[in-house]
């Protein structure tokens, strides 16, 4: 589903991202870890053609994202409140979204109808523009809105920070069903090993811009994760 | 202490966003700051001139203290609008070892050197230094001069209470108009005994002392006030205000673009900045009558034209020239969700559009001056609609600067850059060279005509025209993104 080659973004003459070849096959759950400044959110940004890669491409579903933009209806993300629009209720923001997704009021409306849990009453009818909204809330919104027009890949940027321990116990039953159906390739990037290593089958761990790790997810994961971490910091405090 | 809050008073100033702005509007900001304050101090130093060839039998300083209680009215109702107490800074200090009693003051005083005191500084200075030339004596000079001073703090601190609290707002609104109705009816002259009262500040420098209570006592109120409600739920919380829903669906009749359309109308009915500029863009409306009623202009020259082109197309420069900086808060949404460009700039068009023909039905009473009013105000549109919109659409591409919606319009120079400077040549400037020319050349009709019909051919073009900005666009969109992320340029 996602190929990317060559991949590489520097800035000066530092270079954040350099990705050999990294294939992500159609249906698969895929986890990305790391570090702050690892390169999560470079990576995700050059999918979505947010930026321009300094060398190398990103092709989903057959479209190089930087010269199409066939890729934008099967594909949805959310990264952060920045693509929240601020002036709107929740609500609107839904049927707005939807409307870019050829989905009308009823089909907004019934797939909101499965998130009721996941929205514990915070979100809908509650006369509120999304700039005031907590974080959290703001978060719920985002992630939701992400889910409309039964896209093939979505993309979520540490979905699990800010959440409450119960949303996130039920974003991770969402992004597990979401996975089971493998029609949808769900990419998801997290500082939480144990929230990954439970919704993902593939995890990969990125290091200053590096592939260091490709794991796909067994019983034995959370502790080689947990071990490389504590390891590496180990190993720079000696630098 | 108030050492340390000195110097983060210092920071502030000098590290706000405002002062790290380019060069040119730095340049800018200074020259019509000095310009207001040159304006004032000039006004102080001509009023005692004009006061005294106006009224040569009496004083001038009576003159003044008579009409100063409008002053002062005046001035408490710019600040009821534009002032607000500081009270968002103090949030950091509440953790800190520093006490309730210290913050409270720290912001009433604070207030105390606000820029709106200086206003009253900078206009009477001069003029008390102007009576002071002429023989007035000095000490009960400076004994009026306090009290004026004195009577502006007042309102500085009234301002907050009333600002704070509507009840003092609605008890002082009919003190005014308890006041203005005597002062009608004859029954009692307050302008006159207000006039005799501060004149009094000068001939009995004691009674300086009952503003300097009024100062302190509106301070102390205010104290009282503010202190109870330095706790994070109180006064320091954000207001948020109850939304309501919109369905705009009559915005389907325009089929694709009804989406952004709606968007956009939500984004100028919601936030202060774009609200605030729909109201000045009325009220431009007006703005032909300064020609129109001049007499150094004949109704067909050039002004006219300029005054169309500005009337008709004043939202067009207002809103065009920061697209699509309204939309930097959540531009990467924009560009990584399902959106063609295309449709988003064609609904920016089509509201442009709708925002000059309306403009120009409302300046149709403009015809009372003559036909040709009329006719340049039409051609002006015409030219507005076929030309400009997708000439401040194109230079629209060129916005790089983050705008935070939520900040009101007033002094708001926000996402301006060289761009917003830059279009206005174009825009105003080629019709101006134009309409001339030919007036000049041929005649008046002709002029009208090419005016008008070069707005026709570009209605005619608008397609062609939209698709190369619309590419344009795409090109710039990575230097927009990183652009609108950065926040305070």
């Amino acid at each position: 589903m996602i190929q990317s080659k060559n991949l590489t973004k520097t800035y000066g003459s530092q270079t954040v991202l350099n990705i050999e070849d990294l294939v992500i096959p159609k249906g698969q759950s895929f986890g990305l870890v790391g570090n702050n400044g690892a390169g999560k959110t470079t990576f995700f940004s050059l999918l979505l053609d947010l930026i321009q890669p300094t060398t190398g491409h990103v092709i989903n579903n057959g479209v190089q994202v930087n010269t199409s933009e066939a890729w934008k209806p099967f594909t949805s993300s959310f990264i952060d409140e920045t693509f929240l629009i601020g002036y709107l209720t929740p609500e609107e923001y839904f049927y707005f979204i939807g409307e870019l997704r050829g989905q009308n009021k009823a089909d907004v409306d019934g797939l909101l109808s499965q998130f009721e849990d996941f929205f514990h009453g915070e979100i809908l009818g509650q006369k509120k523009y999304l700039r005031d909204l907590s974080k959290g809330n703001q978060k719920k919104a985002g992630i939701v809105a992400s889910f409309i027009g039964n896209p093939e890949v979505v993309i979520l940027d540490e979905p699990f920070a800010n959440l409450d321990p119960t949303t996130q116990i039920r974003l991770k039953g969402i992004i597990k069903d979401l996975a089971k159906k493998g029609e949808v390739t769900v990419l998801v990037s997290s500082h939480d090993l144990s929230h990954v290593t439970e919704v993902c089958e593939r995890i990969v761990v990125l290091n200053k811009g590096q592939i260091v790790r490709d794991i796909q997810t067994s019983e034995a994961t959370l502790r080689e994760l947990e071990s490389f971490f504590a390891g590496k910091n180990r190993r720079e405090e000696q630098h | 202490m108030f050492k340390h809050f000195v110097n983060l008073q210092w920071k502030s100033f000098f590290r706000s966003a405002s002062l790290g702005k380019d060069m040119a509007i730095k340049a800018l900001m200074v020259f019509f700051a000095v310009y207001m304050l040159v304006f004032l101090a000039m006004a102080g130093v001509g009023l005692f001139f004009l006061l005294e060839r106006a009224f040569p039998e009496s004083d001038p300083l009576a003159k003044v203290s008579e009409y100063l209680v409008y002053w002062l009215l005046i001035e408490l109702f710019f600040r009821y609008f534009m002032q607000k107490l500081p009270v968002m800074d103090v949030k950091p200090l509440l953790m800190l070892p520093v006490k309730k009693r210290v913050i409270t003051h720290y912001i009433l005083a604070k207030s105390g050197g606000s820029l709106y005191n200086f206003f009253s500084l900078v206009l009477f200075v001069p003029f008390v230094v102007m009576l002071a030339l002429h023989g007035y004596p000095l000490p009960n000079l400076l004994s009026w001069l306090l009290a004026v001073v004195c009577l502006s703090l007042t309102v500085n601190y009234l301002n907050f209470l009333i600002n704070k609290n509507d009840r003092a707002l609605i008890g002082l609104i009919l003190v005014i108009i308890a006041l203005y109705a005597l002062n009608y009816f004859g029954v009692l002259s307050v302008t006159e005994l207000t006039g005799k009262g501060f004149y009094a500040f000068y001939h009995f420098p004691l009674s300086m002392l009952v503003p300097l209570a009024l100062a302190l006592g509106t301070y102390a109120l205010n104290y009282r006030f503010l202190r109870r409600r330095i706790f994070l739920d109180a006064s320091l919380k954000k207001k948020t205000k109850e939304a309501v829903t919109a369905d705009l669906g009559w915005t389907k009749k325009f089929g694709s673009i009804a989406p952004f359309l709606q968007l956009d109308l939500k984004l100028i009915w919601r936030n202060k900045r774009t609200k605030t500029q729909v109201f000045l863009s009325l009220a431009m409306i007006f703005y032909g009558l300064v020609f129109y009623t001049m007499d150094e202009f004949s109704n067909t020259s050039a002004m006219m034209v300029f005054a169309g082109i500005f009337i008709t197309g004043i939202f067009l420069v207002n809103f065009g020239q920061f697209i699509p900086a309204w939309d930097s808060a959540y531009y990467s949404m924009m560009m990584a969700q399902n959106i063609p460009l295309r449709k988003y700039l064609e609904s920016k068009a089509g509201l442009i559009s709708a925002s000059v023909v309306v403009m120009f039905l409302l300046s149709i009473p403009y015809v009372y001056f003559g036909w040709q009013a009329l006719a340049i105000n039409l051609s002006s549109a015409l030219y507005n609609l076929g030309i400009n919109i997708p000439l401040i659409l194109f230079f629209g591409s060129m916005n790089k600067k983050r705008i935070d919606l939520d900040k009101s319009a007033f002094s708001n120079m926000q996402g301006t850059g060289a761009t917003q400077f830059l279009v206005l040549i174009p825009l105003l400037g080629v019709p101006m060279i134009i309409f001339p020319a030919l007036k000049f050349l041929i005649s008046f009709e002709v002029a009208l005509g090419v005016l008008s019909a070069l707005g026709l051919v570009g209605i005619a073009f608008r397609k062609p025209m939209l698709d190369r900005i619309t590419e344009i666009y795409r090109k710039k969109k990575y230097g927009m993104i990183a652009g609108f992320k950065e926040k305070n340029s």
